[in-house]
């Protein structure tokens, strides 16, 4: 009997975080500024890519959380609603001029609000003290989402021209600058969030299994869907209410991860992370550079490359399994 | 003797329908259970409760003499292995993870396997005959393959009391009789151990059961040693088919299918 070491998990992980440093490094060299000073890299290129970083992985982590708990490799971390709540927030906070509330934080706080009523409000129709099965949540996530779009299109209407493009851009998704205290309340709520994952990867092999065999293993599973979902709400709250709807990012990069480096949630949790993070670093740095002195709003960028990235790997991933 | 399992009264109602009327039922050590019945008897929702995932509206079940509902999920899978009916799985996980996670009553709070889980899991893959299928992924297997996988799993869970749910559903009749063999073997080798099995194979029943239960609309109609449980009558009665039921030379059960007659 050969007695085989787990997994290389070290390998996969370090690589990546190889690629996060590396694509950190480049976001901090290139920029439209001919001439960076100091100030320029490290008070607004530094910050900035640290914050596309936070909410790279905030996505991707969630994403990835949410397929092994809807067991659907095709969910999202807007498909519960959680991010139709942030945005509800965020628009409204946007439609009545509330940019400058708070001292600047008044939109992201509002936005994150709403993204912990819009859980709350899920836990308490679906969740069922976490008994419901999955198919529930996904479907109540889906009807809130589509009124929440419905309030949010009716608050833009509702306002005045002026204030329609920031929603608009809002709502496309896009990482700027932000005041160093909120930087630190991203990183923290991601950092609760992402212990959490970590402390449950394992029981979510078992529930991506179906709910039912995870009960035959010894898994409790309701006790495990109240602290993922408590722990996706603070990410996608976190990572939505400062950057809007970046699209593709929480759905391509656990995939790409899924098929690269297996299902194993114990590896692939922190390898989204990671990933997660590059990805938006490397696509917040084209989206300032690429049209040059103009600034895309990263959610265009990653909706651009996501959508036909996603749709190759889904045509190779069925040619790969049987109907 | 303590039973591993028994099952007392139990009744259950999905809604309107009654789907379990008063079920009694014991699994000794060292038996093969074999519980059979037309479609919609109750079988899975009778394994179900027995395993505990479901609270049926009466009854009740106990697992070593003490009632399962006091014990925690990390407690019965310490005990009983459930090899489901269904094995679909939306995710790539490969033959060698799947097998791997029967380990799981037994892990850490992070999952960290040992080399004993290890040594587990790669003596349950051998004995199924897996090796050559370990990294493949487990949605590209054929029906009869992912049960041998589920059927691994449970080996490498390592506990006495196994619930399957037509195991031999999708399989061969080569596999289909080595599983049977195999599980008799398997329950011979330690006297602690018990089987209970629900399947749609009568001939299989009927040649390796210890005592047969037959379920029909949610009621135990007989149960016992198998040539008391399957006469021709009763096949007719319940199954509507003429079958011919008859002893071979070694003496054992042999049931024959011969035309339905509905």
């Amino acid at each position: 009997m050969i007695a085989r070491a787990p997994y290389p998990r070290s390998g996969v992980l370090l690589g990546l975080a190889l690629a996060l440093v590396l694509v950190l490094g480049l976001s901090l060299c290139v920029g439209s500024a001919e001439h960076a000073t100091a100030d320029i890299v490290w008070g607004i290129r530094l910050p900035r890519a640290l914050l596309a970083a936070l909410v790279g992985a905030g996505l991707a982590t969630a994403g990835a959380l949410l397929q092994a708990l809807l067991q659907n490799p095709l969910a999202d971390p807007y498909v519960l609603g959680i991010s139709g709540g942030a945005a509800l927030g965020g628009v409204s906070a946007l439609a009545l001029g509330g940019g400058l509330w708070l001292g600047g934080a008044g939109v992201p706080v509002i936005a994150f609000a709403g993204a912990l009523g819009a859980s709350l409000l899920l836990y308490a129709i679906a969740a069922d003290g976490g008994r419901a099965p999955a198919h529930s949540l996904l479907l109540t996530g889906v009807v809130f989402n589509a009124f929440a779009s419905s309030l949010i299109v009716f608050a833009t209407s509702a306002t005045d021209l002026a204030r329609v493009a920031g929603v608009f851009l809002w709502l496309i998704g896009s990482i700027r600058l932000v005041a160093p205290a909120l930087l630190w309340a991203v990183f923290a709520l991601f950092a609760v969030g992402l212990a959490i994952a970590l402390r449950h990867a394992y029981a979510l092999n078992l529930i991506a299994q179906g709910d039912e065999t995870a009960t035959h293993l010894g898994v409790d599973v309701p006790s495990v869907r109240r602290w993922v979902l408590a722990g996706t709400a603070l990410m996608i709250g976190a990572s939505v209410s400062v950057s809007g709807l970046i699209g593709f990012v929480g759905l391509i990069v656990p995939h790409l991860l899924r098929l690269t480096v297996g299902s194993d949630h114990r590896l692939l949790i922190p390898g989204a992370a990671l990933g997660g993070a590059a990805f938006l670093v490397l696509a917040d740095t084209l989206a300032r550079v690429v049209l040059a002195p103009i600034e895309l709003p990263v959610g265009a960028l990653t909706a651009l490359v996501g959508g036909p990235l996603f749709l190759v790997l889904l045509r190779r991933e069925l040619a790969r399994i049987p109907a | 003797m303590t039973p591993l399992l028994e099952a007392r009264g139990l009744a259950h109602a999905f809604g309107p329908t009654p789907v379990l009327r008063g079920v009694d039922l014991e699994l000794a050590p060292g038996k093969l259970v074999v519980v059979v019945g037309p479609n919609g008897a109750g079988k899975t929702t009778l394994l179900r409760a027995l395993s505990g995932v479901l609270r049926t509206d009466r009854g009740i079940v106990t697992l070593d003499g003490t009632a399962i509902q006091g014990k925690t999920r990390r407690e019965i899978a310490q005990r009983i292995a459930v090899v489901p009916q269904e094995g679909a799985v939306p995710f790539p996980f490969r033959v060698r993870e799947m097998v791997a996670l029967g380990r799981a009553p037994f892990l850490g709070p992070f999952g960290r396997e040992s080399q004993s889980d290890v040594a587990r899991t790669e003596s349950a893959l051998a004995a199924l005959g897996l090796e050559p299928l370990a990294e493949r992924a487990y949605p590209t297997l054929s029906g009869g393959e992912k049960r041998r996988v589920l059927l691994a799993r449970a080996l490498a869970q390592g506990v006495d009391v196994w619930l399957l749910d037509e195991p031999t559903a999708s399989m061969d009749l080569g596999h289909g009789l080595f599983c049977f063999e195999w599980l008799a073997e398997w329950l011979r080798a330690e006297p602690a151990r018990g089987v209970l099995l629900v399947t749609h194979e009568l001939g299989l029943a009927a040649r390796f059961a210890d005592e047969l239960v037959l379920l029909v609309r949610g009621e135990v109609v007989a149960r016992g040693e198998p040539a008391r449980v399957l006469t021709a009558e009763r096949i007719a009665e319940v199954y509507g088919v003429e079958a011919r039921v008859e002893r071979d030379a070694s003496g054992r059960l042999v049931v024959s299918p011969l035309r339905a007659i509905r």
